[in-house]
């Protein structure tokens, strides 16, 4: 029996409305299938599964709010009788639906591309607990740890509804509360986002809150550098000048491309900060700063940056930004970046100092590519050029860290032929 | 293949508003750079051109794409294109 929960696509995520399922029980799953559609912050969102087997009960509805890591589903394993699990499942657990104590976070959740780690392994349910454990994000838990907010005491005053961060912080702002007999709701929060927000709301308050964490909890230092990156842009428009419409290669992805590559050289830029440390991530996940058309944005991820052949991360970028601006994103593509690129683009202003997306300890800022006077073997030339800038988190890694890393990307793009 | 002035407009048109549907083209100065009068980035406007193949058969090599940078250099661009088989 496989349970399968509420994604967490970000670690600013608390909850999510459910909105449908695209399965019934009894439906055959694939790992990778998109499932079930869920609202939230970001938008709606396509939530993939990552286990086969066979749907055996449906236990969210639509308009619910859940919050991160509960179940959504039964899903009956290969092999298991779908119809004998969901029995088994609506025996074990009564009316009322614990979340579990513990979530996949979502760097440890098996993405489509790649082998899948074999440690997904289902853990069964045990028999219905004693005593449910408050209903709160990860985000909430981590932020109640830290605060030294007792989340049983806040969970008897929210009776019951989903904690989340915001209800954390405001019981570790409020004077401790007199031992009041239960029947006084004192200062009852009030729930986190409230239904009548709208998409636009939504989004920014997400915006909002990611950015606010990133400048409360992370010291950031900034560098940039002026690149010269004619040599890459010729090279592209000779590369571009045998392809079809379809076939051309944007200069977005070739220098996503280099970011990817320069990583390999400076490892401690990729990956997440949790629990007090920073835990390098052997796959590069960049995350592709999105501006929406309706306003707002999101950040996908376009998946092992650094295995893909130009090409095939064209074609990744072209995907997951096409999904994003039709409002059409999968939980993969939310879930796991291990760094941020900002590109302003050819449109954009020419130099960006990015925030840092929480828990990732470094953001690249790319910006408008502009023709520019050089000085190349004593003399003045034309080239164009291109600011690119690190933001890092000094916690983790020092300037010199993100000097090198900027080296590293002025060297790839001085060489856009090598492999 | 041959095309009015009418005709090529409404498929420039159609074609960015396929990927830029709040594009508004009564708003819009035909002697301003289009990308940034629609805010068009460059997946955008790679997309419009892909469009615009679909609809009149006429691809737009990177190296033109300084001729086409407002929407009236843009539809002259394409006429004349059109216009030499």
């Amino acid at each position: 029996m496989i349970e399968f929960r509420m994604p967490s696509l970000g670690a600013d995520m608390e909850d999510g409305v459910f909105v449908e399922w695209r399965v019934d029980a009894g439906a055959r799953v694939e790992r990778g299938q998109v499932v079930c559609v869920v609202e939230t912050q970001k938008g709606a969102i396509e939530v993939e599964i990552w286990d086969a087997g066979t749907i055996a009960r449906l236990i969210t509805e639509p308009g619910q709010r859940i919050p991160v890591g509960q179940a959504l589903a039964i899903v009956a394993a290969d092999g298991e009788d779908w119809q004998a699990v969901a029995a088994a499942s609506v025996a074990a657990t009564p009316a009322p639906r614990a979340a579990p104590e513990t979530v996949p976070s979502p760097i440890a959740t098996p993405r489509a591309a790649g082998a899948a780690p074999a440690s997904q392994a289902p853990v069964a349910r045990p028999a219905a607990p004693a005593r449910l454990p408050p209903r709160a994000s990860p985000a909430a838990r981590k932020r109640a740890a830290e605060l030294g907010v007792d989340l049983d005491a806040l969970a008897a005053v929210t009776g019951g509804a989903p904690i989340s961060v915001a209800d954390v912080e405001r019981a570790a702002a409020a004077p401790a509360p007199p031992p009041s007999p239960p029947t006084v709701p004192a200062a009852a929060p009030a729930a986190a986002v409230p239904a009548s927000q709208s998409p636009e709301a939504a989004m920014r308050a997400a915006i909002a809150a990611a950015m606010a964490r990133s400048k409360r909890e992370i010291p950031h230092y900034y560098l940039g550098t002026e690149i010269d990156v004619e040599a890459a842009q010729q090279w592209l428009e000779r590369y571009n000048a045998a392809q079809p419409l379809a076939g051309r290669v944007l200069f977005a992805a070739l220098a996503l491309r280099a970011v990817a590559l320069a990583l390999h050289e400076v490892p401690d830029l990729n990956g997440q900060f949790a629990d007090g440390r920073f835990r390098r991530s052997e796959a590069i996940h960049i995350g592709v700063v999105t501006s929406l058309r309706g306003g707002g944005i999101v950040v996908p991820a376009v998946h092992d940056a650094d295995r893909l052949a130009l090409p095939e991360l064209m074609a990744s970028l072209r995907d997951v930004l096409a999904r994003a601006r039709s409002g059409r994103l999968r939980s993969s593509d939310l879930a796991d970046s291990t760094i941020t690129v900002t590109n302003l683009g050819d449109l954009g202003v020419e130099t960006v100092y990015g925030v840092i997306y929480p828990p990732q300890v470094a953001l690249v800022g790319l910006g408008r590519v502009v023709a520019r006077a050089v000085v190349r073997d004593g003399a003045i030339v034309a080239a164009r050029t291109m600011t690119a800038t690190l933001s890092g988190d000094h916690r983790v890694t020092d300037g010199l860290t993100g000097a090198r890393f900027l080296a590293a990307l002025r060297e790839r793009l001085a060489h856009p032929e090598a492999p | 293949m041959t095309a009015t002035p009418a005709e090529i407009r409404q498929a420039v048109i159609d074609s960015v508003q396929a990927i830029a549907p709040e594009a508004d083209f009564t708003a819009l100065d035909p002697h301003r750079p289009l990308r940034e009068e629609l805010d068009l980035d460059s997946f955008d406007f790679l997309n419009v051109l892909i469009e615009l193949h679909g609809r009149l058969g006429v691809e737009i090599p990177e190296a033109d794409y300084a001729k086409v940078g407002t929407l009236d250099a843009l539809l002259a661009y394409v006429a004349a294109r059109l216009d030499a088989g």
